[in-house]
């Protein structure tokens, strides 16, 4: 089965519909898969519910999708660096669900790997843990939370071939892995595709069977804080 | 008479948390004044920076052409890595601290209650932005700091008996380090003033905290 596909609107072709749920890899703008959400946003999805630690910022990244009214509901950790999301959300437009940032990388993680709960004290005596199981191990008290599994996740590595094995760069990483575990399907965009046999099989990071779909693409990296020192003169 | 009286400022604070670092710790500093923690760790104390985004060994800024989109912080600023430097998923940097492997992390707060619980991640009626990794790291790192300034800038005590805003988690402060001094917090039970920044009495810590404690300076 061939896994490559020439473009981003191609590797989505028959996996989008109205109402769904898409799992979105990346910390603030790094390691996000830029094309296909801007492919997502050209194919006019909507009612979406987008599973994503942030939500982009105005006019990049999930921004986009935001800007077009396709998100319905929002499941983060964190979602300060948008005016316009703050706006939707303001006015009722857009649901948001937060989670702790380590419990949302976890439920995608247990997701992937078939677990439907766990117990967590993360969030224990918080509006976090209202309407949760409680259980106490050892004299600790932990909450349940629940796997996340999506229709469709969309990830960001650096490079992958064309079996779909996949390794990230630096902090690229993040929430990517567990979200091309956790997707009934996942796409991949990487910077480059390399033969098979160019990647290190004992440092793959994202084996091949979480991958369905796998593109090369152009990367803008936008830096969201670009924060530097001075040289000192020697 | 609130804020009148002399005491530390930011930098001051940032150097008596780092005094709670030790040698090999593993460490996660929040954002604002706990990052200037980095600035003042101790001849001989060998620490390795956590941050939460997937890295651990953070180095310091890059130079302007060092700059990668690739190699941010939780603050989402560029940074650049160490030659110990291992980078992970966002699961297995979750894992080592709910796990209770970072031994420190200092953090900020809005208020902090006697026995410990704290609240520095929203603010009904105002945009919340979200708790990020707040939540799970005061509810796994051994031992948690928090640095702040001792009351509002409308001069409410934000040392409480009960904090009135949404918590962050409950009995999970160990030290506060305020303008003012230094407590410790023995987790759902009470605090004790340990310390006093130059020129603070106890008396001018007194007037600006509601919360009850222990005097051990």
């Amino acid at each position: 089965m061939k896994k490559v596909r020439k473009d981003a609107a191609s590797a989505l072709d028959g996996l989008l519909f109205d109402g769904m749920t898409i799992m979105s890899g990346g910390f603030g703008l790094c390691g996000i898969p830029e094309n296909l959400i801007t492919a997502i946003r050209d194919s006019g999805v909507k009612d979406l519910t987008v599973i994503s630690n942030n939500a982009g910022v105005d006019g990049f990244g999930l921004g986009l999708l935001l800007e077009t009214r396709q998100i319905k509901k929002m499941v983060s950790s964190y979602v300060g660096e948008n005016k316009e999301f703050e706006r939707q959300f303001l006015s009722g437009e857009l649901e948001l669900e937060f989670n702790p940032q380590g419990t949302l990388a976890e439920r995608c993680r247990a997701g992937g790997a078939g677990i439907p709960g766990f117990y967590t004290k993360t969030g224990v005596g918080t509006v976090i843990a209202e309407g949760k199981e409680h259980k106490d191990f050892d004299g600790e008290t932990y909450i349940m939370e629940t796997g996340l599994v999506a229709d469709l996740s969309i990830v960001k590595a650096w490079k992958g071939d064309e079996q779909g094995n996949l390794i990230y760069r630096k902090t690229a990483r993040n929430f990517n892995p567990m979200m091309a575990s956790a997707g009934k399907a996942t796409v991949a965009e990487v910077e480059e595709i390399v033969p098979l046999g160019a990647l290190d099989p004992d440092c793959i990071q994202t084996p091949g069977i979480f991958v369905q779909q796998i593109i090369q693409g152009e990367h803008e990296k936008r830096i969201e804080q670009r924060t530097v020192r001075e040289r000192e003169d020697a | 008479m609130p804020n009148s009286v002399k005491g530390w400022d930011r930098n001051d604070m940032a150097r008596r948390a780092a005094q709670e670092l030790e040698d090999g710790f593993y460490v996660n500093l929040g954002i604002g004044i706990p990052t200037l923690v980095a600035n003042y760790i101790g001849e001989g104390i060998d620490v390795t920076l956590q941050s939460e985004n997937g890295m651990l060994g953070m180095g310091p800024f890059p130079y302007d052409d060092e700059v990668d989109p690739d190699l941010i912080n939780a603050g989402k600023q560029t940074i650049t890595e160490l030659r110990r430097t291992s980078y992970f998923s966002s699961a297995d940097s979750f894992g080592m601290i709910r796990g209770g492997h970072i031994d420190l992390s200092v953090l900020g707060a809005m208020e902090v209650s006697e026995k410990g619980d704290l609240a520095n991640w929203m603010i009904p009626g105002k945009m919340v932005k979200g708790m990020g990794g707040a939540m799970d790291l005061v509810a796994g790192v051994k031992r948690v700091v928090v640095v702040m300034d001792h009351a509002s800038k409308k001069g409410d005590p934000k040392l409480l008996h009960e904090c009135s805003l949404p918590l962050t988690g409950q009995q999970v402060v160990d030290m506060v380090i305020t303008n003012l001094g230094v407590f410790e917090i023995d987790r759902g039970k009470g605090m004790k003033l340990i310390e006093l920044a130059p020129d603070v009495t106890v008396d001018d810590v007194k007037a600006q905290t509601e919360a009850d404690f222990d005097v051990a300076v």
